[in-house]
């Protein structure tokens, strides 16, 4: 792949025409992938033992009230018409009705992924907050208590079950302290109270200027936005210090030093200066792994983002349900990831 | 340096900041009811296709019924409701409803004799599940013009034949009788589907509350209906919202963002019951915690194994730990409250009675699969069961699924053992008569998958025809002596093994005033609720 | 290197001096040698050692589960149940069904284990195996092989593992093909681009102009040299297979009742966590210490063979 294009490229005289060649490459491989994704999903959807038919005619149904649901929820044609069927509507932008519950699944997504957005961001925002001073700090003072204690930091981070984790915050910042909102994305008399624009709570209640509803969603999201910010920090802050250090440890800052350099300006202006690429890369991919949808955590929070909605959607067989959450899911990972590597192509003179 | 040092301590108060003076925590407001349940069961808010629990709390309270109960009085049985009278014919096959006048649903139309009539044959038509509520009365989608109809202020129902009266009327009363708009459904029906796909968001009824939101696993909110006949209810608004674990309940009503919890578990309801400002409601519920043992299996259809699981089930044990004060012991299928119940409950844990029976049988060693839904408290009742029957050699495998792919199996009569739960369709004997003790044709493709007794193979032999003969008796004493017998004998000969009843726990604010769940003939009722 | 002199046998100052030579006689020498001079190092580090002694602690936790375990982890006790830490008999309390807690903990490491192995040998082979081909054969071979690997990569894990938990049926070995089924990409990237870096390298050539085929040339000369940087990131993905197994037991997918899973444990637990908080935090402190010890020697082993981090 690299090779072909890399020929063609070669060949043609026009830069604009290579550029368009690569945006074009770049699409096609997004399409594949998510046509393959899709059709992974699609393949587990059918082997699945799971019954949707028994999910929406319950428990007593007759054998003919069970045919008739099994025929209206088209699952009497072959997989290959269903699939084809599918990638058509899904083109259109049609993602088809929930089996379930009989709602637009496009309608159900633009509920649930906002909320995930919103607590996926703050997330990384403390993530990175925390997380970069730490590993910088860590790097420069490599080998002593600090670098020790912020290695302990990150990987207890790394190795604690977050749904027990989660739990016990419940328990003691909302149950015992009371600090924060407990569950739920909201107090439940400020649900529905600020007009939705885009579907994240604080940012609504912001541009409505609704401060009491802001302050509120802002209890209820501190606690498992400061719980995935953890867990974030722990992957950010350990890559800062492995990035930090093969730049401390290179020629042109052992030159700085001895052009007498103050110690903040090298390792500001110099070294971090030249690891902001890479760390870009790494938040995009930490920012990724949390718009997946923590699913643990958001069962705890009772917090209706994506990741619950697809592991319910699962369990229940409401195929319809979780392709469009995967699609919705793949399609950010994927871009994130092209994004960072354009970036990567644009800022780092050394990847050309 | 000092610039990490100084971002550092930033972020650090930054959030300790936001943390402490996020705190304060309001009570819920004094006209708005929000009550946690797990509410991820809804599929739909159509009454014609809705089957589910917590479905049926919604509907209770935004459609009207002919006939109803009284949340204050639930003992008194049916009483008039979008009807005011009825009669019964002589024949015992026709019954004249004359309906309440003045009425009218919350789009502002009046409620008709028409509005009705059509709401009992659109479930008919429909054909959705709870549909043999009506059609068990001999209604078909071609017929059920003529056998209900509507004349001027007075709807007529006609049976194929006669049956007790109390049976018909308590039928009526479950969520399939409710009285939906006929005008405003109307309005949105597609494809001929008669408002099926409108009403399953929305809501067309006369009662106490229409149906302002329902966010899937997430909540439902009621918003009042201030011309409801009974009066306008206190509480403006209900919010039943969708919280899963226990311990988030609990917490939730401890700090009091909730009005009342409906999940809790036993340890959780022993941890809050002492705290100031809750009160624990104990209800008795019609939903039954039985195993049931397929006769197609080789080993399972001797009556001495059947006998001998039969007394290797720690009932007290059970009854006395996990499942304290939410199931009491119960080994009939007629849950306690209903017409013909009885409270005889003779089988114990015994091994070496079980033991004996077995080596009659001629068995030694024995290993079964049980299929389990997957949920913490069958779970544990599975286990506990796994322990005893090992004490006599029987190596009990559990499998456990989701809700359907259990059910699947069960349907498909390929479990040897399945463990589940039954709740009541309609507060009249004959539901679960129905299901337990009757089986026209046990034959593999006769397919009547909605009944238990065929799932398990199970002939119900000498059942059947006593079952169809309860459902007609007229005499209510007659018929109450025939449904106790044949628990006697079904608790001898069945292959099921009713174990227990399920007893909800309802914790509350001790402001919260008559909340009532229904007890075990129907659901919740928000109107009568203050605060 | 004191304490070897001070230990000083003749015997081992030869192994000593065999492995630490600088002119190794066969390949196999200098590899050893080369591994020998990481563990030097790797003990060097006080952390990494801890997290190694936890992890040689659990084996022989889980080797003599039998012996070590004071009750039997399924024998169930109606009339003592949910008793809190230092009971008598039930020293980390008992759970909801009268069971000893601590027993269950011990017998709970083999599965642990048992979980691990399993995954860290499947993933990183079909990695391995995955990474080496698309490397080494280029062209359309590695185009499929890369966008099948970005196709898994997408994926939202948790949700691929429970969609082939949901479609092979809950279980614990189902569990750990579903867990393998999306640890593999990453592996097959660092597989890829080592291969890469290695096959246009002048020893390759030399190696295929005497006639050796691909075959041979990926199995005996890429996949040796692709291994350490494997094994470290094998070491430091533990921790999260062992989160994500016991997120599966937690979700009831995992290890089926009544199977001591320490994920498994904690879902079990967690319904008490207000009251009877130890249910569900020994078997939650059990996870995290393991995934921990993993952490620890995993980022001390990238300390030794990551030449970026290497101390110089």
């Amino acid at each position: 792949m690299t090779d072909t294009t890399e020929q063609r490229e070669a060949r043609h005289p026009s830069r604009l025409l290579a550029a368009l060649r690569k945006i074009g490459a770049t699409l096609g491989q997004i399409a594949f992938t998510m046509v393959g994704l899709l059709f992974v999903t699609f393949v587990i959807g059918r082997v699945m033992p799971i019954d949707p038919v028994i999910a929406v005619v319950g428990e007593r149904a007759t054998q003919a009230q069970y045919q008739a649901a099994y025929e209206a929820m088209g699952l009497d044609q072959p997989l290959f018409v269903q699939f084809i069927q599918y990638i058509w509507d899904v083109m259109r932008g049609d993602f088809g009705m929930s089996l379930l519950n009989a709602r637009p699944v496009a309608e159900d997504i633009a509920r649930v992924f906002p909320a995930t957005l919103e607590l996926a961001t703050l997330g990384t925002i403390i993530g990175v907050a925390i997380g970069v001073p730490l590993g910088v700090l860590a790097a420069v003072k490599r080998g002593t208590w600090i670098d020790q204690t912020a290695r302990v930091v990150a990987l207890i981070g790394y190795s604690m079950p977050i749904f027990w984790l989660g739990l016990v915050g419940l328990l003691i910042f909302y149950g015992i302290l009371g600090w924060v909102g407990g569950p739920g994305r909201v107090g439940i008399f400020y649900v529905d109270v600020v007009p939705s624009v885009t579907g994240m709570i604080l940012v609504d209640s912001a541009l409505d200027g609704n401060w009491t509803v802001f302050r509120n969603a802002l209890s209820h999201i501190v606690l498992p936005a400061s719980l995935l910010g953890y867990y974030s920090l722990a992957y950010i802050s350990r890559m800062t210090r492995s990035f930090m250090l093969e730049q401390l440890s290179s020629e042109y800052i052992i030159t700085a030093r001895v052009k007498g350099l103050s110690e903040r300006a090298v390792i500001w202006r110099h070294a971090f200066r030249n690891i902001r690429v890479q760390l870009i890369t790494v938040v995009a991919l930490s920012y990724a792994g949390l718009l997946e949808g923590s699913v643990l955590t958001e069962i705890i929070f009772a917090w209706p983002g994506i990741g619950s909605y697809i592991t319910t959607a699962l369990l229940s067989a409401d195929m319809n349900a979780v392709l469009g959450g995967t699609v919705v899911v793949g399609l950010v990972f994927v871009c994130l990831n092209v994004f960072s590597d354009l970036l990567y192509k644009f800022l780092d003179p050394r990847a050309e | 340096m000092n610039i990490t040092r100084r971002l550092m301590l930033g972020a650090a108060t930054g959030l300790a900041l936001a943390a402490t003076s996020l705190g304060a925590v309001a009570q819920t407001p004094d006209d708005m009811l929000v009550i946690a349940n797990r509410i991820d069961d809804i599929t739909t808010l159509d009454p014609a296709q809705s089957f589910e629990f917590a479905g049926a709390d919604v509907i209770r309270n935004v459609y009207g019924k002919l006939v109803n109960f009284d949340p204050a009085d639930l003992g008194a049985g049916y009483q008039p409701d979008l009807a005011e009278s009825w009669e019964v014919s002589e024949d015992g096959r026709t019954i004249t409803f004359t309906m309440r006048p003045g009425m009218t649903f919350h789009s502002g139309n009046p409620v008709r004799a028409e509005d009705a009539a059509w709401s009992l044959q659109r479930a008919v038509k429909l054909d959705k599940t709870p549909s043999f509520i009506l059609t068990q009365f001999g209604f078909t989608p071609e017929n059920v013009e003529e056998m209900i109809r509507a004349e001027d202020d007075k709807v007529i129902i006609t049976t194929d034949q006669k049956y007790a009266p109390s049976f018909v009327l308590n039928a009526l009363t479950a969520t399939i009788g409710a009285i939906v708009d006929k005008e405003t459904v109307m309005q949105h029906e597609v494809e001929g589907d008669m408002g099926n796909e409108w009403l399953k968001t929305n809501s067309a009824g006369s009662y106490a509350y229409r149906v302002a939101n329902w966010k899937p696993n997430e909540s439902v909110t009621l918003e009042v209906y201030e011309d409801f006949y009974k009066g306008a209810p206190e509480m403006k608004r209900v919010i039943v919202r969708h919280i899963q674990e226990s311990a988030t309940q609990r917490l939730l009503l401890e700090r009091g963002d909730i009005d009342a919890a409906r999940n809790l578990n036993p340890e959780d309801i022993a941890g809050i019951q002492d705290a100031e400002g809750i009160e624990i409601d104990d209800i008795l519920r019609g939903r039954l915690m039985y195993i049931s043992l397929n006769q197609n299996h080789p080993q399972l259809s001797d009556p001495r194994v059947v006998e001998a699981i039969k007394h290797l089930i720690d009932y007290e044990g059970m009854q006395n730990s996990f499942l304290n004060g939410q199931y009491t012991i119960h080994q009939n299928f007629l849950p306690q409250t209903y017409l013909g119940a009885v409270d005889e409950n003779p089988f114990e844990m015994n091994v070496e009675r079980a033991r004996e029976l077995l080596d009659e049988a001629g068995i030694d060693e024995l290993t079964l699969e049980v299929g389990v839904r997957e949920a913490q408290e069958r779970l544990e009742i599975a286990q506990s069961l796994q322990n005893t029957f090992a004490q006599a050699g029987i190596n009990l495998e559990i499998t456990v699924g989701t809700g359907q792919q259990i059910l699947s199996r069960y349907r498909a009569r390929d479990l040897p053992i399945y463990l589940g739960a039954w709740g009541p369709d309609y507060p009249d004997p004959h539901t679960n008569a129905s299901t337990f003790a009757y089986n026209p044709d046990n034959s593999e493709d006769a397919q009547l998958t909605g009944i238990l007794a065929w799932r398990n193979a199970w002939p119900a032999e000498g059942f059947t025809e006593r079952v169809d003969a309860a459902a007609t008796e007229t005499d209510t004493a007659t018929r109450e002596r025939m449904y106790q017998e044949i628990q006697a004998d079904f608790r001898e000969e069945a292959p099921f093994v009713i174990m227990f009843q399920q007893i909800e726990q309802l914790a509350r604010k001790d402001n919260v005033e008559n909340l009532t769940l229904g007890e075990a003939i129907t659901a919740a009722a928000y109107w009568p609720v203050t605060k | 290197m004191s304490q070897f002199d001070v230990t000083g046998t003749r015997a081992r100052s030869g192994w000593h001096d065999w492995l630490m030579t600088e002119t190794p006689r066969s390949r196999r020498q200098a590899r050893i040698g080369s591994f020998y001079q990481g563990w030097l190092t790797l003990r060097r580090n006080p952390m990494a050692m801890f997290g190694l002694s936890i992890l040689v602690f659990l084996v022989l936790l889980a080797i003599f589960a039998p012996l070590l375990a004071p009750k039997d982890p399924y024998a169930q006790d109606l009339g003592a149940r949910l008793l809190p830490l230092g009971s008598e008999g039930y020293p980390l309390g008992s759970d909801s069904l009268g069971r000893d807690i601590l027993s269950r903990l011990i017998y709970g490491a083999r599965i642990t284990l048992y979980i691990v192995a399993l995954v860290a040998l499947i993933a990183p082979i079909v990695g391995l195996f995955v990474g080496t081909v698309a490397g080494y054969a280029g062209g359309w071979v590695d185009t499929i092989l890369m966008r099948i690997t970005d196709i898994f990569l997408a994926f939202p894990r948790l949700v691929l593992a429970l969609a082939f938990v949901a479609a092979l049926g809950a279980g614990i070995e189902n569990a750990i093909i579903a867990i393998s089924l999306t640890a593999w990409p990453p592996y097959a990237r660092i597989a890829r681009a080592e291969t890469l870096t290695i096959r246009k390298a002048d020893y390759i050539a030399a190696v295929r102009l005497q006639g050796a085929g691909p075959l041979r040339i990926i199995t005996k000369h890429i996949w040796p040299l692709c291994i350490s940087s494997l094994i470290v990131r094998v070491t430091l993905d533990m921790a999260g297979i062992i989160l994500a197994a016991a997120g599966l037991g937690f979700l009831g997918l995992g290890a089926q009742p009544p199977s001591p899973e320490w994920g498994a444990m904690i879902s079990e637990g967690r319904r008490f966590i207000l009251d009877h908080w130890w249910v569900a935090t020994m078997p939650g402190l059990a996870i995290f210490i393991v995934s921990l010890a993993f952490n620890l020697l995993g980022d001390g082993m990238r300390d030794v063979l990551d030449p970026k981090d290497a101390g110089k």
